[in-house]
Parts: C-alpha cells; structure tokens; sequence
C-alpha cells in the first residue's frame, strides 16, 4: 500500500510542474496587460514602467517563473494584483463554498443517477428501461444555464420558496446554507446524474451477463440479493473511476453556476481574476483546482485496488 | 422400481425473437434417479445447455417460454412461482458451470461464496455456516481448508476453482446436481481428478447426476443413461453402454464415429484421416491415410536449438526486475517437409509461446531458428515480413482472429495484396480459388464472418494463409474450439493440404487424440521444456517420461466398459514456471529411447 501511494504522488509531482508551466506561459501569451488595469486612469508611461519594474514584469519570463514556481513550493502563491491579498487567503476564503456546491452536487447526482442506472440495467429494454433513458437524456440535454434560471423564476420569484441568491456557510446557519445551496447543486447535479445513470446502467449490464452472476441466481439467492449483492459490488468500480474524472467536469460547470447563483466561490474568483489579468490569482487556482483534481483521482485509484482484491494483493 | 428424482416431460423451450417464438428444445423426456448420472450430449446448438438452464429455470423469463413439466420429487418445478424456485435453487438442485475462471464472484472470498448458501437454504448463523463451508472444502479435497477459507477466486487455480464450484453447489446437499460442461476448460489430468470427485461424492451421497457434456469420453466414463440431443430434438436415449456399441439413430452413430479416440492408431505408420460420416444415414466411410512420405535425410526445413522465452516479473517502487516466467526453456526440434510435428502439453506448459517465438510474435530471449537455412533472430524488420510468407500461423479462435468489418473475401485477399503477390481484380480470383480450395464456396466471398459457423471461419482463416504459400503453418490449437465433425472435417483438410502442397505443420494442441490421429512425430512439453520427442507411435505406444505416462493415462477414452475407472490421481495443481532473478536453468540430457524416439533423463 505505501509503496502504491509512494508510487502514485512521485507521479502526481511531474505532473504539476507541468502544470504549473503550461498555465504560466500560456498566461503571457494572452493579449492584455496587468499594469493597465491595475493603473486605471493613471496613463503616465514613467509610473506604469515603475509600477511593471517593481512588479518584475521586466524581467526573463524563465526568471519571473522561477520566482513564482520558488514561492509556490514555500507555500506562497503571491498577492493579487487587484485586492492585494494573498492569493493563499483568497482561495483559503473561496473554495469551501465550492466544495460545498460540488460535494452537495455529487451527493444528489449519486443519489439519483446510481439508483436509476441500476434499475434501469435490470429492466433492461423494458418500459422501466426506456423511461431512465428517456428522463437522463433529456438532463443531459438542457443546458445548465437555462435550467438554473428557470428555476430562480419558478421557485424564487414566483412560488419565493427559496433564496435566488446568495451564500451562507452551513457552519453559521447549517438550515439556511442548505436552503441558499440546493438549487444551485441540483442545477449542477442534472447533467451529472443523467452521467452516473448510463454508465451504471452499462457497468451493470455487462455485470449482470456474467457466469458469476449465473452462479448467485442458481445458489437461489433472492433477485436483490444478487443485484446487489454481487452484482453491483463489482459495477461500482468503473463508476469510481468516472466520478473522479467527472470532478473536472463539476468544477467547469460551478464556474457558471456560481455566476447564475452569484454565489461567492471559485469559479466566480477565477472569471474575476482572468477579466482583470490578475495573474497571480489565475495561477494560484489553476494549479489548486490541478492539484485537487489530482488528489481525487488518487483517491479513487486506492479505493479501486481497496474493493478490488485483484488488485489488492500488489498492494 | 423407485420414483425418480427428476422427471422431465416434453419440455420444449422458446426464445423470443424478431420474428416470433422460436423453439431451441422441443419434446425433452427423460428420468434421473437417486444415485443415477445421465448425460446429455451433442454439439454445439444443440439444445443441451438450454435444457439443464430449463431445469433450473435460469433463463430471462421475459425472453424465453418453457413448457412440459419438470417434475422433481413429484413436484412439478415450471409451476413454482419466482420465490419459490428460489427455495429450489441451490437446495434441492445445484448446478456447476463450465467456466472456472468466470463462474466466482471476484469481489468475494471463495468461503463466503460457500457459506451464502448455507446461510440462505440452511438458516445457518455466520459462525455455523463457516465452519460447514470449511468441512465441505475438505470434502472437496481443497487443501489448507482453514486458511484458503478468506482467500479470492483469483488465487486459486482453475482446478481448484472448480472444486470450490463444487462445494458451494453440494453445501445444501442436492438431491440432484447438475453439471454442465464441468470439466471442458480443465486440463485433462484435472479433468480426471475432477470427474474422479464427482463419482465419489455421488456415491456418498446418493444423489442424482445431470451431466451435459459434448465429451463422448467423458460421457463413456461417467454417465449410466445417456441422452442424445440434436438441433434441438432429443435424438436418442438409452443405457450409455446400448448407445455406445448399438446406437439406434443415425445422428448417435455419426456423433461417435467422429470421435478422436486415443489408442485408435495402433498399428497405424502414417497420419489417418478421420472416416466421412453421412449424418443423416450415420453411414462410415474410412478415408485412406495422408501418404506422402516425409524425406528425413533432406535437410530439416525449420530447425529450431535451445530456444528461451522468459517473461520478466517486476516488483516493487521501482519496478525492478525480480524474477521471470521461464515459458520456453531449451526447446530444440527439427521440422521436416511435408511432416506434421505435435508439440502437447497443458496449460502453461508454454507451447502457444513456442509457435509464437518461432514467429517472432514474441521476442526470444536465446537460442537459434533457422528456417531455410536462414537465421530467423537475425532478420530485420523488413526482411522478418518477407519471411513470414514462409511460415504462417492460424489461431485457434475462428471468432475473434477475423476482422468483423471485411468481408471473408477481403480478409483472404489482404495478405496476397499486402506482400504484392496480387492485385485488384486478379487478388479477389485468387482469393476465390483459395476459398473453393478449403472447401468453401466462393460465392460466399462478399458475407461477413459472422455470417459463418465457427468451422467455416476457421476455414477461411486457413485459406487466408494458403495464399502466401507458406513452408510451414503454426497452428495454435487451431481445433480445439470445433464441434467433433467439424473438428473432424477440419483436421482432415489439414491433411489434405499437406498431401497436396508439403506443407509442414507444427500443430500445438492439448488434444492427445487428435494428435494422434494426425501427427508424424510429437514433442511432449511440461514447464517450458520437451520431456520427450519421436515418432507418433512410439510416444504414444511406448511412452517413456512420467509425465508422458500421465497424460496418456488421463485421457477419458469412449468405451463405456471404464466407467468403473478410478484414476486416483493425488490432488495436484500445475506448477508455474517462475524463477527467481539469477536462476541458471539446468542443462538437460536426453537419453535415445528407440531410433528418434528422445526422453529427458535429467
């Protein structure tokens, strides 16, 4: 096991400087210009050069990253340019709020998906089947946006059930975060749950083809006990597989929920950051979000080799 | 006479397709009683495996339709409801499969998967179910019960998988069990320490046999009643002995003529083609042996010394090397014009990595081929492609070895094209000649490979490497997944190409019988080495190595006058040939036993 997990960060590190490369060059090749928008109507060329030299905007661009990747690895990841916090603080402020919308929206995708895939694998081709289908198919096709706000004119302006907006933390009012958050987790769960649904339904259905499958039925084990039982134990493991690759996926889509919602998370920062060439933030949440993404999957490497005793036995 | 255990009365089940209920077994009748084994056989399609599935009534009720009755202890099964055919399941009747590997949930420990059954039939507590789940391990002969209880599937060997199979499925003492297929991807010194296991649990317990099986000789060996079944229809059925020597229907008479049956060849030199079988009379017509003499003083055309094939075993952080299989271990064997050489063994025992060294589909580690006199190892790129027009391979599953988007008459015409033998117009004749040639019709040439039947793909697969006009052809247990006529049409085209063109064949097969039937000399293989080499007649005639002895011995032969037979072969598992880093392999010694005739002496 230590050996798998030594093996598996040794890894992770290559691919964060590779990371950490990619988004600081590419950065500089964007049009735009950070001392610009942090001067605003100051256009004095002597006090934007000062302002650019001070920064080390003059020089090397290898130089002005090795700077920044020595920082990062103290755990410095600079100040931004526009509010002139520390980008750590930032994101230390900004990411439970997404991690609360992701987590609560991986919950109810969960929730929903898993269950429906597997009911729909078992009554494959049948009217059971077809609606699961019908229903994620139609999840997957309406696009967030327009579901997150037909649902603010539903459920907040017409029926005013629930907040439009906002953002409070479940360690302050634990019942109001969970009314100010479910409408934007369940907009965010949508796409995800009709995901979940397919791929469980074909994880299972290949599972339920198996001759081990034909064993547990012919022990005269009961139908949901060989569901899931021994079915599903052994369906599950490409869905861990996928729902670490999903959080990529979740993270793209909190950006634009956050921005219906206007809820103060990530993904707002980010789109703040980038419209005013904050670099140092920009950066600072890219190899954050890089870095979470990476966890994840590690985590769900170890929790495939843990359910799978194939695999365990190289541990 | 007693009520039998199992009664089935015109049992005929259908399956739901585009146009309609189709039938697959129609008007099944047959008793099974205490003590009793009945084997169902036929070949494949035949209807067998649907009808024990029947039994158990273990097929999609949304998509199939049984009738008829089942009728166990004068309870008429089809009349259950879902819930109470659960009660059945597993209790009164159990059911073991032919898949080992496949058939054990890979998530749970083997004891758990023994004592669920306890636990669901017998209202067992965890604690009880364990430990009458370790007591049938032992039964079942598992050694190390107590510990080997917590272990997974995957660190058992298929043997002993099977085991496990079969103590799950007699943990709630069946009154019947049916086996279907139980001992077909075994070994065959498996098979018979498996097929030994099953006689004696019988005996101690009294119960009732099912066994389907397209094996005549397991059939000779096991089973007191015998059903034949074919297309569908039960062709036949009567006391084992009174099908064996009197068969009444044709289809009976034509299934067991087309059995290879070891010691078949005594006295025969040369290779013999199987007899033609009329299926519809059950008539048998002998077919003359393959003549064409074998010129042992020409130089051989592929010569193969000390050939090694070792796959490394990497371990640890930084996946360093630690060991490594040792497949192929100082193979040497010479092949001649014309001459079919048999390399047998069992699983592991790395014939397939043999052929597949010899064709550079794998990379050897040392020693030397030459083919034409040319050294093999030594070719380039370029020149290897070249020299693959010379020696061909054909596998030996005729589904998955063709591509499933060309037409028959593409994937015959690809090679000629791809080594600039032919083209356009002039590369489809040929390929159609090539087909007429393996007994296909060319007007096939435009269908896709699923529109054929197993044997007709694997002869497409031969006419595919005819075009080359190879030298030599590989063919990697090229028979084993056909039915026995097919297997028996098959084997005979092969001896016909050979008559005709002098190809020489290295045939890799753990079928002893046919092995018999069509080899020249034979090359006996166990843990990556020839134990022993000669002449047909005398390996099989006069065996010299231990090994050689025991595989011949475990063959199940179609003389139903063995079903007394006990082979009490001890409870063994095939070794691996893993060696640690730094392992120097022994140099061997051979010691002539007869002219050619060479044995492993130490």
């Amino acid at each position: 096991m230590h050996i798998f997990l030594a093996k598996r960060l040794l890894v992770a590190i290559p691919t964060l400087l590779l990371v950490s490369v990619f988004v600081f060059f590419l950065q500089k090749l964007l049009p735009g210009d950070p001392v610009l928008a942090l001067a605003g109507e100051e256009r004095d060329p002597a006090t934007l050069e000062a302002i650019r030299e001070q920064l080390g905007f003059n020089d090397p661009l290898i130089v002005q990253y090795l700077r920044w990747i020595g920082a990062a690895l103290t755990g410095d990841l600079g100040t931004s340019l526009r509010t002139g916090q520390p980008v750590l603080e930032l994101i230390g402020q900004k990411l439970p709020v997404t991690l609360q919308l992701a987590t609560m929206a991986l919950g109810i995708a969960f929730l929903f998906g898993v269950p429906a895939g597997i009911y729909a694998a078992v009554r494959k081709r049948r009217a059971g089947d077809y609606t699961a289908n019908f229903i994620a198919l139609t999840l997957l096709s309406v696009p967030n946006f327009w579901l997150g706000i037909m649902l603010i004119l539903l459920v907040s302006v017409n029926l005013n059930w629930l907040p439009a907006s906002g953002y409070v933390s479940p360690l302050e009012n634990f019942a109001l975060s969970m009314k100010t958050m479910i409408m934007p987790a369940l907009v965010l769960a949508t796409g995800l749950a009709a995901t979940l649904l397919r791929h469980t339904r074909s994880s299972m259905m290949g599972v339920l083809k198996s001759d081990y499958i034909r064993t547990a039925r012919a022990k005269g084990l009961a139908g949901r006990n060989v569901v899931l039982g021994h079915a599903f134990r052994n369906a599950v493991l490409p869905i861990i597989t996928l729902t670490a690759l999903l959080f990529g996926e979740l993270l793209a889509g909190a950006v634009l929920t956050e921005q219906i919602f206007t809820i103060p998370g990530f993904g707002k920062l980010i789109v703040d950051a980038v419209f005013t060439r904050d670099y140092a933030v920009v950066q600072g949440v890219v190899l954050c979000t890089a870095a979470g993404f990476i966890l994840l999957n590690i985590i769900a490497d170890v929790l495939y080799v843990l359910l799978n005793p194939r695999l365990r036995a190289q541990l | 006479m007693t009520e039998p255990v199992l009664s089935v009365r015109n049992l005929t089940t259908s399956f739901r397709t585009e146009a309609g209920w189709k039938s697959v077994v129609r008007n099944m009748g047959f008793d099974i009683h205490a003590g009793e084994t009945v084997a169902v056989v036929g070949e494949s399609g035949s209807g067998k495996s649907v009808t024990s599935l029947s039994v158990m009534r273990l097929l999609d009720p949304h998509a199939s339709r049984i009738e008829g009755e089942v009728i166990l202890n004068g309870r008429n099964l089809l009349g259950l409801s879902e819930r109470g055919m659960q009660d059945v399941r597993g209790n009164e009747i159990a059911m073991i499969f032919q898949e080992p590997m496949t058939s054990l949930n890979p998530a749970y420990t083997v004891g758990r998967q023994i004592a669920e059954v306890l636990i669901r039939h017998k209202e067992m507590s965890k604690d009880e179910a364990r430990r009458a789940a370790i007591a049938m391990m032992e039964r079942v002969r598992i050694p190390n019960a107590d510990r080997r209880f917590d272990q997974y599937p995957h660190e058992f060997s298929g043997g002993m998988r099977q085991r496990v199979m079969i103590a799950m499925a007699l943990a709630a003492r069946p009154k019947l069990l049916i086996a279907d297929e139980p001992t077909t991807a075994l070994d065959v010194t498996i098979q018979g320490q498996i097929l030994d296991l099953i006689k004696e649990l019988q005996q101690e317990e009294g119960m009732a046999v099912l066994f389907i099986t397209h094996d005549m000789g397991v059939v000779a060996e096991i089973a007191d009643r015998t059903v034949v079944m074919f297309r569908g229809d039960q062709a036949e059925t009567g006391t084992t002995e009174k099908i064996f020597r009197d068969a009444a229907h044709p289809y009976s008479r034509a299934l067991l003529a087309a059995v290879p049956a070891l010691g078949a060849m005594e006295g025969a030199d040369k290779p013999l083609r199987f007899p033609r079988v009329d299926m519809a009379s059950g008539a048998i017509s002998p077919l003359p042996p393959q003549a064409r003499p074998v010129d042992y003083a020409a130089a051989p055309l592929l010569s193969v010394k000390n050939l090694a094939t070792r796959f490394d075993v990497k371990s640890g952080l930084l996946n360093r090397t630690t060991g490594a299989v040792h497949a192929v271990e100082g193979v040497s064997f010479d092949l001649w014009a014309g001459e079919t050489l048999s390399l047998v063994g069992e699983s592991g025992c790395g014939k397939s990595t043999t052929g597949r060294s010899i064709m550079r589909l794998v990379e050897p580690r040392g020693g030397e081929i030459s083919l034409q006199s040319r050294d093999v190892l030594k070719l380039s790129g370029s020149e290897m492609q070249a020299m693959r027009r010379d020696i061909q391979m054909i596998f030996q599953d005729p589904f998955s070895s063709l591509n499933p988007r060309m037409t028959v008459g593409q994937a015959v015409a690809e090679p000629l094209i791809k080594h600039g033998i032919a083209k356009g117009q002039a590369a489809r004749a040929r390929a159609a000649e090539l087909l007429d040639q393996v007994g296909l019709n060319s007007a096939m040439m435009d269908r896709y490979p699923h529109e054929f039947s197993g044997g007709q793909r694997q002869r497409v697969a031969i006419a595919r490497v005819l075009g080359l006009e190879p030298k030599v052809i590989v063919a990697d247990e090229s028979v084993s997944a056909l039915d026995v006529s097919i297997k028996a049409q098959v084997c005979n085209l092969l001896m016909d190409l050979q008559e005709r063109l002098g190809i020489a064949f290295l045939f890799i097969s753990h079928d002893m019988a046919v092995v018999e039937r069509i080899s020249h000399r034979v090359a006996v293989m166990y843990l990556g080495e020839i134990v022993e080499i000669g002449p047909r007649a005398q390996v099989f005639g006069n065996p010299q190595h231990d090994y050689t002895k025991k595989l011949i011995a475990a063959v199940p032969v179609p003389d139903p006058d063995r079903r007394a037979l006990r082979r009490n072969t001890p409870v063994d598992e095939l070794k691996s040939p893993v060696r640690p880093l730094g392992f120097v392999p022994p140099v061997r010694s051979y010691r002539e036993a007869g002219p050619g005739h060479f044995v492993m002496s130490a």
